[in-house]
């Protein structure tokens, strides 16, 4: 693990996988828990965890330059449904570039259980992994200018639901009805870091209106 | 409708609400937003007799005209400009007592950017995740002022503000920027370190409350690849693809994929709010205070 500093009281702590990155997260808000690592923030990301509102950097970057690793993240605490219709736009594409039909893409991404490695881009838009890498998608070439909410997308080796409105990039492969962000809920966000989702496919009712 | 309330006459370019801002959210993707210029935040609410954690209002170089529905105090501080009441001058940077219906009118700034207008009580609208500020990047918070708009005001507290008058920095003639370098001052070339701690840099008109936007030298990075999104702080300097130096601020975003060469002192950053288009910028390369560096 590479520890490396960000201005005067945060760090940034670069691992070499995804799946490292979750572990690491959770060893992290472990240690805050037990009081341990008083931190502001904790913020993971694809590769890296930052911890920034340190308030002296110096002693958590000795430990953690040492620290081993559990080999995989433990099993979080709970699991989101996410019901979806695969309706979307972009899911033939997606079909195509996995060299399947529409009906077994949908299958795939319905049975991968899948986990909130990170937030980000917009309040509650979490960046879900659990697909296998064979099943990464390029972004699309023009992006749209307005993603409606509630769009299951896939870019990379994530999936994301948008929130809210946006514009975006990446390929939508269908919708929800479900409520991601409600900053008057609590709590605001149903996905975070760690959370494991499941997509439960259900029919689709047409258009609407 | 209560008299606890707050007409807004004339919104100005951007006026916002602000306060200390939402930290603590970043995980979820949620900026800290708040004040920009802190300082002059928290000096207005002193003057306002406010405590520390209340409501202002953030203007954008031309000020805003507020008419109160009960008599209140008022401070306007951050930017220096002239100050009103139905007309006649009142003071900058002081408590002002405005009557109910008279018009409180904060001009354009005459020199730096963003004016804070405190009143007693502060501006109680609805907090979002234990704050009222907006955020322009992720649209939580109330919605920008608009001409006509009507904001509540928290009760009053009780006895007088203990200050009248303080002294306040002026904005900056030419902003100076103390960074530390990294984290990824490796992606870039040994050249574009150098060239960003010893040439000149201007503020860019694009500049807002997500990051202050720069003109001048672009720096080289030495590898091409792509960087994984990675967590953000505030102050960071990153650099996209054409090379120039945004400096994230309050709104920015929490994570990002463009590298951060270096990250700027606190300290330096509500002098950052305060600078106009044009201002020169110089970033000074200084030690790290606590770790012996990467």
């Amino acid at each position: 693990m590479r520890v490396l500093p960000v201005g005067e009281d945060a760090l940034l702590l670069e691992v070499s996988s995804g799946e490292e990155a979750q572990a690491l997260h959770a060893e992290l808000l472990r240690r805050r828990a037990e009081g341990s690592l008083p931190v502001r923030e904790i913020v993971p990301a694809a590769r890296t965890v930052l911890l920034d509102g340190l308030s002296d950097p110096s002693r958590p970057a000795a430990e953690l330059a040492s620290l081993a690793l559990p080999p995989a993240p433990p099993q979080a605490r709970e699991t989101v449904e996410i019901p979806v219709r695969y309706d979307g736009p972009d899911l033939a594409d997606v079909a195509a570039h996995w060299g399947i039909c529409v009906r077994e893409a949908a299958r795939v991404h319905a049975d991968t259980e899948f986990r909130v490695a990170f937030c980000g881009f917009a309040p509650g838009f979490g960046y879900l992994t659990g697909l296998p890498a064979r099943y990464d998608v390029p972004r699309r070439t023009t992006p749209r200018t307005a993603v409606p909410a509630g769009s299951v997308a896939l870019a990379g080796p994530y999936t994301g639901v948008y929130p809210r409105s946006s514009p975006g990039g990446w390929q939508l492969i269908g919708t929800t009805d479900l409520v991601l962000w409600d900053h008057a809920r609590v709590p605001a966000a149903l996905l975070s870091p760690g959370t494991r989702v499941r997509f439960v496919p259900v029919a689709a009712t047409g258009p609407a209106g | 409708m209560t008299d606890r309330a707050l007409a807004v006459v004339r919104a100005g370019a951007l006026t916002t609400v602000q306060d200390r801002g939402r930290p603590g959210h970043a995980h979820l993707g949620v900026p800290r937003s708040g004040a920009l210029d802190g300082p002059a935040a928290a000096l207005a609410n002193r003057l306002a007799g406010n405590p520390p954690d209340a409501a202002v209002l953030e203007t954008t170089l031309d000020g805003c005209s507020l008419r109160p529905r009960s008599t209140v105090t008022v401070a306007v501080t951050g930017a220096p400009c002239p100050v009103t009441v139905d007309g006649r001058p009142a003071a900058w940077g002081a408590p002002v007592r405005v009557r109910a219906g008279s018009v409180l009118d904060v001009g354009a700034a005459v020199r730096g950017v963003r004016a804070y207008v405190a009143v007693s009580g502060g501006i109680a609208v609805e907090p979002v995740l234990g704050s009222r500020s907006t955020d322009l990047l992720s649209g939580l918070g109330p919605a920008p002022l608009t001409d006509g708009a009507v904001l509540p005001l928290g009760p009053p507290r009780e006895g007088r503000a203990r200050v009248d008058v303080a002294p306040q920095p002026a904005p900056p003639e030419e902003l100076v920027l103390r960074v530390t370098p990294g984290p990824r001052d490796d992606w870039f070339t040994p050249d574009a370190v150098r060239l960003l701690t010893s040439r000149a840099y201007h503020v860019s008109p694009a500049s807002n409350r997500i990051g202050l936007r720069t003109t001048g030298p672009a720096l080289e990075r030495a590898r091409r690849d792509e960087l994984p999104s990675e967590g953000m702080v505030l102050g960071a300097v990153q650099v996209p693809p054409d090379g120039t130096p945004v400096v994230f601020l309050a709104d920015h975003p929490t994570t990002g994929g463009y590298p951060v060469i270096a990250v700027v002192h606190p300290v330096d950053l509500p002098a950052a709010a305060q600078a106009r288009p044009g201002t020169p910028v110089r970033f000074v390369a200084v030690r790290r205070r606590r770790l012996s560096g990467g």
